[in-house]
């Protein structure tokens, strides 16, 4: 069947069994590959977007939930001018990737949390920030989130 | 150092170090991954001599305007270096490292040198690491005397490519990039003199210019790259001493992080092609068994799936994307058998590992003086404890993913693997194909951890068997459930430890083992007791044994960092202080203890219910104490507050990578004591994605992780795995320190709830 929604600003329209995760509609139709496979049952956020502002585990939403909404991936990040995204710049300024590979969605998850909060608290931090990292970037992680809201960071590495 | 000309030499045995006296019973240490006997030694050279590897590089590296050096590097005409290295950075930051190494020495402009994977070609396989490795197996001295042409035909034979042993900086680096960059630094001052018609002592070089200070003329090492690589190189290039560093050792950022915050980055997950199909796969539960029957109809009514292969092991659905594959997969009701291995269970392998150890008939013994006159001495204080440690799961947050397509008779693939060269090799035989005849494209890998030796990933022949029965590219991705149910683990491992205390002080200390391998030699016993015995009961289970982010340091250092706090306790002193007397006065591991101790504040009040746990282990050739601030949450689960690490690799390449991965490997190291482990139950793995197989998350992992480097100048030592193994058995004392219970098993949740 035929979905209507928007990817990025972009209007976009695929057609996909009602059933496939909006992960792979993007991966696998849209070509959009920031967006990565992780696990497939929402436990390790490397997957996550934004649906109308919220952040979501895509692997686990069927295309046809969204049908009419806004998605926001991180190609959809920067301005129009390609300039970085706040969190984006901050995250290089704290060279907080290593494999890199979960770090779509660590950003996105940040994204929505300054988004929502403001300047986040290192609680809040911890309560929103629940994608796996194996590499373990979580100190730089938060430094780079407390960063990118102009609060020094109180912790993470010396 | 020129060849050897007598290679029939009567080798001597090497010299035992200075500083730690020659165990008797130590076996010289046989490195194995896989199928590949990894040697090599002290000298350099088999780029000067190797005519054929250079020509077949060059072809494939170096293009019009270009000037190629050796193997491993090259100088365009608008002076761009571009350095190839032979390891895979799956982000541990080791090409930028390799490539401060030779620009240093180079004296290049960093922001005109690149650093590019080298291609998975025979001619890159990197003598370097064979080299590096020899010492730790044969001696220093045998090492030395071994031909260099010899040693780059062993490396292009075995071959090697590989990344692992945290040997990148300490071995590639070490040997290959700076002497590389030395010796065509050289060149190009020989050359400018000529052209200049000055004395190439009066020549200096700063930022890829060479300068003639006296009459104010340079030259661009752009203009000097093509005459400069028509000369013979120097085999013995005088390097630069510490104080004349500019690069190395200094906080420059990574190259590819800028990819990877825009999502522009591709992996080998992402790769696509026209036409090319998805795949997903099932293989046996139970490891060992195989694919009696499946019915393939079901799969093939879902729609997207287009076809079902059958493969010894398992069971593959192809369809038009992920999704449909998966479906598909999810709609077969496969009948595999469990090839004898039902019985099999972590239970059981608990009970077969004590009952090895309690038959005292180990397969390997190493040690030194009599332990059982130190038991059995008057007024010795006898100690024992046992501990037990669980298989470990890589989980690279990446999921295996490899394309391969058969086309006019080669096989070409794509993805991320640690060995780009073995996995052409494993490629070929698995498809019943020449070597030449399959091209591997290597590409970003979301983590690997010991996952990714191509020794070890079945995929390969997966994907070369695929490709084999399809006209269409088609990319092979295993789920995360397959991820973690065909994993091959850090091995299960059961410990116990004795020892005599006499007056304050360990005066015998034994240590047996079961496991499959023998770590003798790879973690080293850093304190001196008059006698040590250290056992070895090898116990195979139906798993496939893999590297896991520092091997047997991970167990060896929780087995025996738990135990050393065991001993302070029943000699009634500080686990600090117990340890430092126990360590050579005035050696590198004291001075890594202390300044630990001093950055925690060590012995300074705690609140109520938080304790204090300290814990050092070498591994890889580089010292690391770790000190952990604990406590318990009402659940029974641990409260990790702060870390401390300490860290003496010798020298610190880049301060901001070597960092990451102290702090990253720390929190790997805490994820798996607390909650990792991989069960089996009639031979099958019971766990099968995060859910069950959890890892530490950023709310969990301590809000300050300290770390701290030590530039001891030693010999330079490994950065990647080093930093995990001190941290379970820092977290296990934390612990005890708070609560009085000890925890001899780990991961410490199953053992708290228990």
């Amino acid at each position: 069947m035929a979905i209507a929604f928007s990817v990025n600003g972009k209007p976009v329209s695929v057609e996909a069994d009602a059933d496939t995760p909006l992960l792979w509609v993007l991966r696998d139709d849209l070509g959009m590959t920031g967006t990565k496979f992780g696990c497939g049952i929402a436990a390790c956020g490397a997957c996550s977007v934004h649906i109308d502002g919220a952040v979501t585990r895509s692997c686990s939403v069927p295309v046809s939930d969204i049908a009419g909404k806004a998605v926001t991936t991180i190609e959809g990040l920067k301005g129009a001018d390609g300039v970085l995204h706040k969190v984006q710049a901050a995250w290089i300024d704290a060279q907080v990737p290593q494999c890199g590979y979960c770090q779509s969605g660590q950003i996105m998850a940040a994204v929505a949390l300054i988004e929502r909060v403001g300047t986040p608290s290192d609680a809040q931090i911890d309560e929103a920030m629940t994608n796996i990292c194996r590499c373990g970037t979580y100190p730089r992680i938060r430094k780079a989130i407390l960063a990118a809201t102009g609060a020094a960071a109180q912790t993470g590495e010396a | 150092m020129a060849d050897n000309p007598n290679p029939d030499l009567d080798l001597p045995e090497a010299p035992a170090p200075a500083a730690k006296p020659k165990k008797k019973g130590v076996k010289r240490r046989i490195f194995l991954i896989g199928s590949a006997l990894i040697v090599g030694g002290g000298v350099f050279g088999v780029w000067w001599t190797d005519s054929s590897a250079k020509a077949k590089a060059k072809a494939l590296t170096v293009g019009e305007g270009e000037h190629g050096f050796l193997t491993w590097m090259k100088i365009a005409d608008d002076d761009t270096v571009t350095v190839f290295s032979p390891h895979i950075d799956f982000g541990q930051g080791s090409h930028t490292a390799l490539g401060q190494m030779l620009a240093d020495e180079l004296d290049a402009a960093w922001d005109k040198v690149k650093v590019e994977q080298a291609p998975a070609d025979l001619a890159f396989a990197n003598a370097a690491l064979a080299k590096g490795f020899l010492p730790s197996m044969v001696g220093e001295m045998v090492a030395g005397l071994l031909p260099d042409a010899i040693i780059g035909m062993m490396a292009r034979s075995m071959p090697i490519q590989i990344t692992g042993g945290s040997s990148a900086i300490r071995f590639t680096g070490e040997v290959g990039m700076r002497k590389t960059g030395a010796a065509v630094r050289m060149a190009l001052i020989d050359e400018a003199a000529d052209r200049l018609g000055v004395p190439a002592s009066e020549l200096t070089t700063a930022d890829s210019v060479v300068t003639h200070a006296k009459t104010g003329k340079s030259l661009r090492y752009g203009e000097l790259a093509a005459g400069a690589a028509a000369r013979s190189l120097s085999s013995d290039p005088v390097l630069k001493t510490r104080d004349q560093w500019k690069l190395i050792g200094k906080p420059v950022v990574r190259r590819d992080i800028p990819a990877k915050v825009d999502g522009s980055a591709v992996y080998g997950i992402d790769f696509t092609l026209p036409d090319m199909r998805v795949a997903t796969i099932a293989g046996a539960p139970v490891r060992g068994g195989k694919l009696e029957s499946v019915d393939a109809a079901p799969a093939l009514a879902v729609n997207g799936v287009e076809k079902v292969v059958k493969l010894d092991d398992a069971v593959i659905v192809i369809a038009k994307g992920y999704w449909q594959a998966q479906k598909g997969l999810a709609a077969l009701s496969p009948k595999f058998t469990d090839g004898g291995h039902g019985g099999m269970s972590s239970p059981a392998i608990y009970a077969a590992q004590a009952k090895l150890i309690a038959g005292g008939k180990p397969d390997n013994e190493a040690g030194d003086g009599d332990v059982e006159a130190a038991f059995g001495a008057s007024g010795a204080k006898v100690v024992e404890a046992e501990y037990r440690v669980p298989f470990l799961h890589h989980a690279m947050m990446e999921p295996f993913a490899l394309t391969g397509h058969f086309k006019d008779g080669t096989l070409h693939l794509w993805g991320g693997l640690q060995d780009p060269l073995s996995t052409r090799t494993r490629a070929a035989k698995a498809a019943g194909l020449d070597v030449d005849n399959v091209i591997f494209n290597p590409m970003i890998m979301g983590g690997g951890f010991g996952r990714r030796f191509p020794d070890i990933v079945e995929i390969i022949d997966q994907v070369a068997l695929l490709a084999k029965q399809v006209p269409y590219p088609v990319k092979l991705i295993w789920s995360r459930e397959e991820d973690v149910r065909r994993g091959t683990y850090r091995p299960q491992s059961s410990a116990g430890l004795k020892a005599a205390i006499k007056d304050g002080t360990i005066t015998g200390l034994r240590m047996d083992y079961a496991q499959s391998g023998n770590a003798e030699g790879e973690v080293p016993f850093i304190y001196n007791i008059p006698a040590t015995s250290r056992r070895h009961f090898a116990y195979q289970s139906n798993q496939i044994d893999g590297p896991w982010r520092s091997v047997n340091a991970t167990q060896i250092g929780f087995y025996t960092e738990s135990f050393m706090d065991e001993l302070a306790a029943a000699a009634g002193e500080d686990p600090y202080q117990f340890r430092r007397k126990h360590l050579a006065p005035g050696s590198r591991h004291i001075a890594v203890l202390d300044m630990v101790a001093k950055r925690s504040g060590w012995g300074t009040p705690l609140p109520e219910g938080v304790g204090r746990g300290i814990a050092i282990v070498e591994s890889f050739g580089t010292i690391v104490a770790e000190v952990v601030e604990a406590g318990m949450k009402e659940d029974g689960s641990p409260d990790v507050l702060k870390a401390w690490a300490v860290v003496d690799c010798g020298t610190t390449v880049n301060p901001l990578n070597a960092e990451a991965q102290i702090a990253g490997g720390l929190i790997m190291g805490l994820s798996s004591a607390i909650g990792e482990q991989v069960t089996l139950d009639k031979g099958a793995v019971v766990e099968s994605n995060f859910a069950d197989y959890p890892i530490l998350k950023l709310a969990e992992a301590p809000t300050q992780i300290d770390v701290h480097f030590i530039e001891s100048g030693a010999k330079t030592g490994g950065i990647g795995e080093p930093g995990l193994p001190p941290a379970s058995p820092a977290l296990a004392n934390a612990l005890a320190a708070a609560s009085g219970k000890r925890i001899r098993n780990l991961p410490l949740l199953a053992q708290a709830k228990a």
